[in-house]
């Protein structure tokens, strides 16, 4: 009975949010201004954290794959590994996850207390929508914006893992740049782009869900900033399964 | 005119507002009173559209609230000023941008904006604090914006849910003389939520008295104060209710 009331108001609230959300887009007006200031805060101010952790992925992927590849195989295999593993799987992944912590968790708790401080309503009885002024916004910001910060963390992941290589293993720039290149396919890049798009956009829907659906005062605002960030990780790691079946 | 026609309200097992009927007459103030939980500002949501009713409906101006389409709705909301309890302004905007942000929605020019803004703040005798944020003022001075901001909209009917809780006397009755300079120099048809009651008598031209979601009493003010009715005599006097009942 219980689950029952639950998918019906799970299928209730998807169908609202996507009446919403259609209206929301031709309020063009409303969302356009909030856009740029949006794209900054989720996108520009994400980058040192994405760098952070890049430089450290591809610096112990040199290091574990030069561990692996001691005698069978040839040490520029080196190359090969921090490049396709950063571009396909862990530059998107750990970026996302990353980024789903600090966006998810930013947008849970701004927008829920919005709510419970009624700020929310008081933006409904201005005649403005919520979905048009909060979450249109902040939803394509973060879809434009995390392949923007995903691409930043591919490079750095792929330079850290070359100045590793260089500086730690004995491997020449060329030997590193002949594996990087032996199974480069453009695929490689455009794939890690689109997942961290779809990983943008789930973890920012996810965050502004949580956020306006916010009950309870500040314990409700902690509960769904931590719903916002659990739930946007889940999604990447199953977009992720999604895409790898999809476009692989 | 806003007439409320056998408006019943739960939330999950608690009736909050159980065959509730008002008529709320044009350019005058009512007053809303009773007990902490009898539902009077969840009556006052239910005229903006915030709250829909599970039975019986809210009329404004001959349309039906709760079955008004989304364009009509937003139409109606631009006719009505909310004065919210903590005044629910919106924290990362200045008070400018609080005052003009409905404003734009009406599609107004910045020049009119600019003009009806400086009108409003001065009207609650705030005129120089455009560019502080809402952090930067004491409570009772929020409040004031909040009135402004509802004003500046220059709404046919302006609601004020709780607007003196928490302030302290002098405070109190500067917000009332502000109630009647609004209605005054507005014309606007006001809905006042209170229990304080030195307020509601300085403010009202007729007083609803609510107990367990539906009215106990409406008259003047004069009636309400010599009311019989043990219930609001009890009130009027902060006495509890015989016998426990009466209120939640």
């Amino acid at each position: 009975m219980n689950e029952e009331r639950g998918v019906r108001r799970f299928f209730r609230l998807t169908g609202r949010w996507a009446i919403e959300a259609r209206r929301a887009l031709a309020d063009g007006t409303t969302w356009r201004p909030q856009l740029f200031p949006q794209m900054r805060r989720l996108g520009v101010d994400s980058v040192p954290v994405a760098l952070f952790l890049a430089v450290f992925t591809g610096m112990v992927l040199a290091l574990l794959s030069s561990y692996m590849f001691t005698r069978a195989i040839p040490l520029y295999f080196v190359g090969t590994l921090v490049t396709k593993a950063v571009m396909l799987e862990l530059g998107p992944v750990l970026t996302g996850m990353a980024l789903a912590g600090r966006v998810g968790a930013n947008i849970a708790a701004e927008l829920g207390t919005m709510r419970v401080t009624e700020q929310v309503d008081a933006l409904e009885t201005l005649a403005i929508s919520p979905h048009a002024y909060l979450v249109t916004p902040r939803v394509i910001a973060a879809t434009l914006m995390f392949p923007v910060v995903t691409a930043m963390a591919m490079a750095i992941g792929v330079l850290s893992g070359w100045f590793t290589a260089v500086n730690l293993l004995d491997l020449s720039s060329g030997e590193f740049l002949r594996g990087a290149q032996q199974f480069y396919k453009f695929k490689d890049i455009w794939f890690g782009l689109v997942k961290s798009a779809s990983f943008g956009t789930a973890v920012a829907t996810l965050g502004c869900f949580q956020g306006l659906n916010t009950h309870g005062g500040a314990e409700g605002v902690g509960r769904s900033t931590t719903r916002a960030v659990v739930l946007g990780c889940q999604a990447i790691l199953v977009l992720d399964a999604f895409w790898a079946l999809v476009l692989l | 005119m806003i007439a409320f026609e056998g408006v019943s309200k739960r939330f999950g097992d608690r009736v909050v507002l159980d065959g509730f009927s008002l008529e709320v007459p044009e350019g005058e103030t009512t007053v809303l009173m009773g007990h902490s939980g009898s539902g009077k500002s969840v009556a006052l949501k239910h005229i903006v559209g915030l709250i829909e009713p599970d039975a019986g409906h809210v009329v404004v101006d001959d349309e039906v609230v709760d079955q008004l389409p989304y364009e009509e709705l937003m139409r109606l909301r631009g006719r009505i000023g909310y004065v919210f309890q903590f005044a629910a302004l919106f924290d990362s905007l200045s008070i400018r941008e609080n005052l003009a942000l409905g404003l734009r929605r009406q599609g107004l020019d910045p020049e009119t904006i600019a003009a009806r803004v400086a009108e409003s703040l001065r009207l609650v005798e705030l005129s120089g604090a455009e560019e502080r944020y809402p952090a930067e003022l004491s409570g009772g001075m929020r409040k004031r914006v909040g009135i402004a901001r509802a004003i500046a909209l220059r709404p046919r009917y302006i609601l004020y849910d709780e607007p003196t809780t928490g302030l302290d006397p002098v405070t109190t009755a500067a917000m009332d003389d502000l109630m009647v300079r609004a209605r005054q120099e507005l014309g606007a048809t006001s809905v006042v939520v209170t229990h304080d009651l030195r307020s509601a008598f300085a403010v009202a031209d007729r007083v609803a008295f609510l107990d367990e979601g539906r009215i106990r009493q409406v008259g003047s003010v004069r009636e309400i104060q010599e009311t019989t009715d043990p219930l609001v005599r009890g009130f009027i006097e902060g006495r509890p209710p015989a016998g426990g009942g009466g209120h939640r």
